[in-house]
């Protein structure tokens, strides 16, 4: 079994006979953008463009003006959608309707180089240009490979896999997506969202059972009274996860709670159990290098170098602590984007003079998992509703500031910087 | 239909959709921290995008302030989710429609 969608089971060989459509219906174009809302549509899609040849784009939103950015950077990008009104900017190739299960003989199983460029995975970058980082078949694979081991999951006893991130990111495309393709588990075609969705998701499924989430839906899990079905296991990834909360969660749900940490650029590298320990172990083969305070890590599926964008304390080899973001990188519940980006964007809108996106309150954002953005700006011309609209056609909404502040002018000091304290200072006096 | 059941079903006097309204709005304000009065919510603007401006981890918290008040467990597949969240007056109508407590 490769998926199950409403409780029904997919197989292998209607998986590859799907691929096999999708992939003729992909047509001339070498980069394929997959926004399908369905997750055995994402993974069929995924799986046609690599078979095709093609590369994968994964921007970091789906805005109109990401989009447009990825169309600068890749010219003959199409998009791949199950929605039939979904109305991003390019050309558009809708998923072939859904053929009855039963109908398929066995296919042959594609056989992919290691080497295949599978995929282009966009970070936000810091000048308002998106960065790809580009993920080779094997590098992929050898990722979700390790991951799987960490995670005690053995093709064995294969087991099905509830999420509810979306496979349109790093994150979400190794643990919801490649970890059933590539290490015989299935996964599940909804991305449940209510707590009282992922309930039924994961009561239409047999055990053993994986749940992959984050802590805003473990906290809405916990905080709703709803009965759940035996979860074998809980995987938390996007943002950390308070130990009080892996804890309440273990002892509700009678299971236990892993939290796996990475990065668009090097995929998950680190897994946990925060009941345990607060100690993150790396998987092996993978080296962690430190040079002041950025931490560069190599080896392993990871196809080059890279710095990661956490402060990290090594504790022992192949161990460390996390200390908080070293870069101005943000990430709402997933979602990731850079301060810089962000200013960049919203200094691009006519009309705004100066402006500045900050962080408000961390502490909540350890607390709960969400800590929402605020932003200053001078703006004489417009108000709130209509510089919101600009914004939300250029950034992700949970990236909205609250609150939007319009002011004379900023904080800046002496050599035009804008202190974080300054621009926090504004924003209490305003509250 | 018995007589048990049947109290939660009917429809609700327009004075005490009005007074859910209210209460439902207060919520939502309180929940999310909104820089506005709840009785500054239109009752028929979206809740989503454009109108109210709120997002998906918005909608997850009202749905568990509404849950833990109310007794209703939101479900986006089985209703018509767009639509529930659609105005706050369609939140209140289907928050009478199945409320529990």
């Amino acid at each position: 079994m490769i998926a199950y969608r409403a409780g029904a089971p997919i197989r292998a060989a209607q998986f590859f006979a799907d691929v096999d459509r999708v992939a003729h219906a992909l047509g001339g174009a070498r980069h394929v953008l997959n926004t399908c809302v369905d997750r055995y549509h994402f993974a069929v899609g995924f799986a046609a463009t690599l078979c095709r040849g093609k590369v994968n784009l994964l921007p970091p939103a789906q805005t109109p003006e990401a989009v447009r950015q990825i169309v600068s950077l890749a010219p003959d990008v199409v998009c791949l959608t199950d929605e039939p009104e979904q109305e991003l900017p390019l050309p558009r190739v809708l998923y072939p309707p859904d053929e009855a299960p039963g109908e398929t003989a066995a296919a042959t199983v594609p056989e992919i180089d290691a080497a295949r460029h599978a995929a282009d995975v966009f970070t936000s970058g810091s000048t308002g240009t998106p960065l790809a980082h580009r993920k080779s078949w094997g590098g992929l694979t050898g990722g979700v490979r390790e991951m799987a081991r960490q995670l005690g999951l053995s093709a064995q006893t294969p087991c099905v896999i509830v999420a509810t991130v979306p496979p349109q990111h790093m994150f979400g495309l190794e643990s919801s997506v490649l970890l059933a393709l590539c290490n015989g588990h299935a996964l599940c075609a909804e991305r449940p969202f209510f707590p009282a969705d992922i309930a039924a998701v994961l009561g239409s499924v047999p055990r053993p059972r994986l749940l992959i989430t984050t802590p805003v839906h473990l906290r809405a899990l916990l905080a709703a009274e709803v009965a759940l079905p035996p979860i074998d296991l809980i995987v938390s990834s996007t943002a950390p996860l308070a130990p009080q909360l892996a804890l309440e969660a273990e002892q509700r749900f009678d299971t236990r709670v892993l939290e796996i940490y990475g990065s668009t650029e090097t995929g998950a590298i680190a897994c946990r159990r925060p009941t345990h320990t607060l100690e993150w172990r790396s998987w092996p083969g993978i080296a962690l290098s430190q040079q002041g305070e950025a931490t560069s890590v190599q080896g392993g599926h990871i196809e080059q170098p890279t710095r990661l964008p956490d402060l990290l304390e090594i504790t022992a080899s192949g161990r460390f602590l996390l200390h908080g973001r070293l870069t101005d990188l943000v990430n709402i519940a997933g979602k990731r984007s850079s301060l810089a980006y962000l200013n960049h964007q919203l200094n691009s809108i006519p009309g705004v003079e100066d402006g500045a996106f900050f962080q408000v309150d961390e502490s909540r954002l350890a607390h709960t998992g969400v800590a929402r953005l605020a932003a200053c700006v001078v703006a004489p011309q417009l108000d709130a509703p209509r510089l919101l609209e600009a914004l939300r056609r250029r950034i992700d909404a949970v990236f909205l500031p609250r609150p939007l502040l319009f002011v004379a002018q900023l904080p800046r000091n002496a050599t035009g910087k804008l202190p974080a304290e300054a621009l926090r200072a504004l924003a209490t006096a305003r509250g | 239909m018995s007589d048990k059941v049947a109290p939660l079903r009917q429809p609700a006097s327009p004075a005490s959709t009005d007074a859910l309204t209210i209460e439902v709005a207060t919520l939502i304000v309180e929940a999310l921290n909104l820089e506005l009065t709840p009785a500054e919510i239109d009752p028929h603007q979206p809740l989503y995008g454009e109108g109210l401006g709120l997002d998906s981890i918005d909608i997850l918290e009202i749905a568990l302030v509404v849950s833990k008040r109310y007794g209703v467990q939101l479900r986006a597949d089985g209703e018509d989710n767009q639509r529930i969240f659609g105005s706050l007056h369609r939140l209140v109508e289907y928050i009478i429609e199945h409320r529990t407590k």
